[in-house]
């Protein structure tokens, strides 16, 4: 490795880097701002400025910008040099020029990587006496908050949401000391990863419009490490909470995860944890239906009076931890649990279990995709079921640019070099789906077609990629593509609710030769793979199995699980009425909750801990954020309680956490890694515990004296080496413990750098989760099946769309949310839209046998032939099922929602009515 | 044997000089304007609440006393849905009005906080709030930044130019 050296002091540096990354690697504290490590360096900010010399006698050097400037064997660079420190505070200073003074009522102020620089450079009297450039803020939808006043032109903003996130709605606009950084009007941005402007602004033009409504500074957060529960991506995130509500949800980087990102449901979609609806205490029903609270230990000897020797039949949950669904399987035995999916999900998820662990290509990580060189996705909107991934996919296209630097000797950082010269050109990516999907845009070829002829499509290119003759010509170009790459990979999943597509996935990953071939599976539920794994030996029952028994049944426990959601309303009606006592764990009020005798109100994930499997098959531990309020309990201890009430001989035992993680992992051998996916309770980093607040968390004599002067004792965590205090150390402890990053100076998340190894590398601390299976690598051995539905005239396949904002249970409750997800809808192509004379906006009735819909109708650019996409998850659509058949027709009594308007009109609108405008900027 | 005779003379020149010891309560001590005693929360020239709720006091107070909310406004400016100080815990050391950024916070010339109950030593923002500017007359916050506000719009703070026309094309 080369040697520089930088103000005397010699430093080994990697070979291809540049000055500003060897200078961050080197512990040294260079300011910077438009360079990211995600997106690389353009040199714009001027704000890292080094003086290189030419040689030893040297002494004058010249000024060169650190990130620009690739390292070299025996280079002398200087920090100190008076020149570059008088460049890069007079950068500072012109920067500041326009600035507004605003940084008491600026949410980015304590976290701002502006105000840190400044700091940092020196720069404190402002000597121009001129005016100051002010603009006009847009309103940007409810989730980012927009205050131009406080650019400072890095253009971070642009190449994250254009370049790096394929947004297309946002960028500079103007010129010289005009720029501008916005939309091309008002309106609610497009990109589903949106959120990341706040992280990605190095100040306070792009902050989170949520947070901001119940604002508190980073330094009075209580943070811990959490798992996005979104979606099964698992994704690693910091929730910080204050004052009892969990207030904003910042990226937890994880090397082989999220990176630096994550997407707006994760961001945005955990507001429903602070719901009024949320339940406080346990509820047992009165006769005449509404629930009177008890104590928690009232409802759990109630409980354990109606289990004792009686017939208990239980339902688990994918979006309940691996201990809490394992807790309850012991409770009442295998043979009488059901894991919790719909009958569907339930085959298809053990199905994905199974092709995951025989399958002859690796189960890749996110950062493993972003390596891809061709991809091919089979009947999955991935933007939409599984989005960092998604995210990882449009970087993955980016690898024909990098191979094309190569070629010329240019380093991958130097990004605007890098897209200059490769332009459009794009590794390819072949997307086979009914409908079109977000990531069509990057797409090389995108072929659409009903989900049986997407199976039949896959099994296609297997046969060609194993040298059979297909008659198929598209199949046997992909195959070509897939066969010339260095890592292919194929991207399938759960949400089109068809085991062909992913048998056919399965198929083409075994056909593939190449070593470094990937396999990745989108499922459905933040702990879905969890769950199928637990009941991979096939011991389980099924919905509608239960439904079946029911009667013969005396107890039903469900946990976490809105059990309508999963099955058809008879049969669940059948399962909930049958006279069986049910009991329910769970945070809101729900259909099932209404039709359950006695309700133990469960914490969120923001109260308890627990381990959750990622569609990757990696374990991650989630720990509290802050103590369950009210008479909530994690789930875990609510079932541990009523085990130990009814005197079960296995579970009475176990009275801690960990002791659940190890009884767990001993009793499956796919769960031996659990133990080992966060450090044990006893865990100390110099002889204290892990702090959740930092070191200058404010008002703790103050907080509570409203209520009491007496000031209580702080909470006590005895399951987790995390603490409710300021105390202890946030420095070099094992990643999965790291709840948020600040360094001395580093007051904003740019703090990463100092926690991680290296520039963009792993964390000090070590990865992040443990991988809970990996591949045989026998094959899958997958058989085609290819049905071929026969569609009478007037009828459509009904494709299920998953959306990003509405079609998850919990995060649907967040204003927010809800406010972008809109009403359900009915997505048909053109064509059928003439057929039936609609437009988008109006409504149609959807007709599926005995249900019937009014559904929203939108209009798609790409639909397979007789298809029709619907919004799944939305409570318009409930009672339609994927892959039935339907007709449509016009309804005649729907009322089209507002017109919509463009800014500018709206502007007049305003003007001539008068009325209260849409920007309340 | 010298020093002890310095200190005994030193003694017995005190008892001819006069007391500084005063007959509180009856005879009250003079404070200086910017004596550090109770905590108020003051206005602008124009009535409003000065106090933006930017938690900077509660970041700096040594004992942690000062516990507030951040709420907005229908216009955007931000002020303190709650703001507490549990005076039990102050110290007087007046960090809190060197931190504030808007001279909200400021400390007055009154000690007498005797109370029987000392849960009633903890003051909400009805307590604290006081129908005057204090020692700055002149400051109003929200004319010197640069954001907009029901009374101000974008460009007429302080050295502020009017909003820029991203459309034009002149230079």
């Amino acid at each position: 490795m080369p040697m520089i050296y930088v103000d005397g002091q010699e430093i080994e540096v990697v070979q291809g880097e540049n000055i500003l990354e060897a200078c961050l690697n080197a512990g040294l504290d260079l300011p910077y701002f438009c360079w990211h490590p995600a997106m690389g360096s353009i040199g714009s900010c001027r704000q890292c400025a080094v003086v290189q010399y030419q040689n030893n006698e040297d002494t004058r050097g010249r000024i060169v910008m650190g990130c620009m400037t690739p390292v070299s064997e025996g280079a002398r660079f200087s920090l100190k040099a008076e020149n570059a420190t008088e460049f890069r505070e007079a950068v500072v200073e012109s920067l500041m020029l326009n600035h507004p003074h605003d940084c008491p009522v600026c949410a980015e102020g304590g976290e701002c990587h502006l105000q840190d620089m400044t700091v940092m450079v020196g720069h404190r009297d402002r000597r121009y006496t001129g005016k100051k450039n002010t603009y006009r803020n847009q309103y940007l939808g409810p989730l980012i908050h927009h205050e131009m006043n406080r650019c400072i032109a890095c253009y971070r903003c642009e190449r994250y949401y254009r370049d790096y996130a394929g947004g297309k709605d946002l960028g500079a606009q103007a010129s010289h000391d005009h720029l501008y950084f916005g939309r091309h009007e008002e309106g609610i941005l497009e990109s589903e990863f949106s959120g990341n402007l706040v992280e990605v602004c190095p100040t306070g033009v792009f902050t989170d419009k949520p947070f901001l409504k119940q604002y508190s500074r980073k330094w009075d957060l209580q943070s811990a490490p959490s798992i996005c529960q979104g979606c099964a991506v698992g994704c690693n995130i910091a929730p910080g909470e204050r004052y009892g509500k969990v207030k904003r949800v910042h990226n937890r980087y994880n090397n082989e995860v999220n990176g630096y990102f994550i997407c707006d449901r994760g961001r945005f979609g955990s507001g429903y944890l602070n719901s009024d609806l949320r339940l406080d205490y346990a509820g047992i029903k009165n006769p005449d239906g509404s629930f009177f609270a008890v104590h928690q230990q009232q409802a759990l000897d109630t409980a354990a009076g109606w289990m004792s020797g009686k017939k208990v039949a239980a339902i688990g949950s994918p979006r309940a931890s691996v201990e809490a669904n394992y807790l309850l399987r012991e409770l009442v035995g295998a043979q009488n649990f059901a894991a919790g999916f719909s009958d569907l999900d339930a085959g298809l998820m053990s199905s994905i279990a199974a092709i995951l662990q025989a399958t002859k290509a690796q189960n890749p990580s996110i950062k493993q995709m972003e390596s891809a060189d061709a991809v091919l996705v089979l009947g999955e909107d991935v933007t939409n079921t599984a989005p960092r991934v998604a995210l990882a996919l449009r970087q993955s296209v980016r690898n024909k640019a990098f191979e094309l630097a190569e070629q010329m000797g240019l380093p991958a950082w130097q990004d605007a070099a890098v897209r200059n010269l490769a332009q459009d050109q794009r590794s390819p990516m072949i997307i086979v789906s009914a409908l079109d999907t977000r990531l069509d845009d990057v797409a090389s070829s995108c072929v659409s077609l009903a989900p049986d002829d997407i199976a039949a499509f896959g099994y296609a290119v297997a046969a060609a990629l194993a040298g059979e003759q297909t008659d198929n010509p598209r199949a046997d170009a992909t195959a070509e593509i897939l066969k010339a790459a260095k890592n292919p990979l194929i991207v399938s999943g759960s949400s089109m609710a068809h085991q062909g597509v992913i048998n056919s996935a399965a198929a083409v990953a075994d056909a593939l030769d190449q070593t470094t071939s990937m396999l990745s599976f989108c499922v459905p539920e933040c702990n879905s793979l969890g769950l199928a794994l637990m009941v991979a030996d096939g011991s389980g029952s099924s919905l509608s199995d239960l439904a079946k028994r029911a009667s013969k049944l005396d107890v039903l426990i469900i946990l976490e699980n809105d059990v309508y959601r999963r099955g058809d309303k008879s049969e669940i009606d059948q399962l909930l009425s049958s006279g069986a006592k049910v009991i329910t764990l769970d945070m809101f009020e729900n259909s099932t909750l209404d039709q359950s005798d006695l309700v133990m109100a469960a914490a969120s994930y923001a109260e308890s801990q627990g381990t959750l499997v990622s569609s990757e098959g990696r374990a991650q531990r989630f720990y509290p954020v802050h103590s369950p309020a009210a008479e909530r309990l994690p789930s875990w201890q609510w079932l541990l309680r009523l085990a130990c009430a009814t005197g079960h001989k296995k579970l009475s035992k176990l009275a801690h956490f960990d002791e659940i993680v190890a009884a767990c992992s001993q009793s499956n051998p796919l769960f031996a890694g659990l133990v080992d996916v966060a450090p044990l309770n006893s865990f100390r980093d110099r002889g204290s515990k892990i702090p959740r607040q930092t070191h200058r968390y404010s008002g703790r004599t103050a907080m509570n004296s409203g209520v009491s002067v007496h000031e209580p004792q702080q909470p006590k965590d005895d399951e987790s080496p995390l603490s409710y205090s300021m105390e202890g150390l946030n420095r070099d402890q094992p990643s999965s413990l790291m709840p948020f990053v600040w360094s001395p100076g580093w007051n904003s998340n740019q703090s990463l750098q100092k926690f991680q190894a290296e520039v963009d590398g792993p964390l000090k601390g070590g990865p992040s989760g443990v991988r809970l299976i990996s591949s045989t690598q026998q094959g899958a051995g997958v058989s085609p099946q290819i049905h071929k539905v026969i569609l009478k005239p007037h009828q459509w396949h009904l494709v299920p769309m998953q959306q990003i904002h509405g079609s998850d249970e919990l995060s649907a409750h967040t204003d927010e949310i809800a406010e972008l997800a809109g009403r359900g809808f009915i997505a048909i192509g053109q064509k059928v839209a003439e057929k039936l004379s609609v437009s988008e906006g109006d409504g149609l009735l959807v007709k599926q046998g005995e249900v019937e819909c009014s559904l929203e109708v939108r209009i798609l650019s790409r639909v397979a032939k007789n298809c029709i996409g619907y919004s799944v998850g939305f409570p318009e659509a409930q009672g339609l099922t994927a892959g039935s058949l339907v007709s449509l027709e016009a309804d005649k009594k729907w009322q089209r929602s507002g017109p919509e308007m463009i800014a500018s009109d709206k502007a007049v609108f305003e003007q001539v009515i008068g009325g209260g405008g849409a920007s309340n900027v | 044997m010298l020093s002890e005779l310095r200190t005994l003379w030193e003694v017995l020149k005190h008892t001819f000089t006069k007391a500084e010891t005063v007959q509180y309560p009856e005879e009250m001590p003079y404070l200086a304007p910017r004596y550090r005693g109770r905590i108020v929360l003051t206005r602008d020239p124009d009535g409003e609440e000065r106090c933006v709720a930017c938690n900077l006091c509660a970041a700096v107070c040594p004992v942690d006393c000062i516990a507030l909310q951040k709420d907005t406004r229908e216009d955007g400016t931000w002020y303190p849905e709650f703001f507490r100080i549990n005076f039990s815990r102050c110290i007087m050391c007046g960090m809190c009005e060197e931190a504030c950024p808007t001279y909200a916070i400021q400390l007055t010339p009154d000690f007498e906080m005797c109370e029987y109950d000392r849960q009633n030593m903890v003051y909400e923002k009805e307590h604290l709030l006081i129908n005057g500017v204090g020692k700055y007359p002149d400051y109003n916050f929200y004319r010197v930044s640069g954001m907009k506000t029901a009374s101000k719009d974008k460009g007429e703070a302080l050295n502020e130019a009017r909003p820029i026309d991203t459309k034009s094309l002149l230079p």
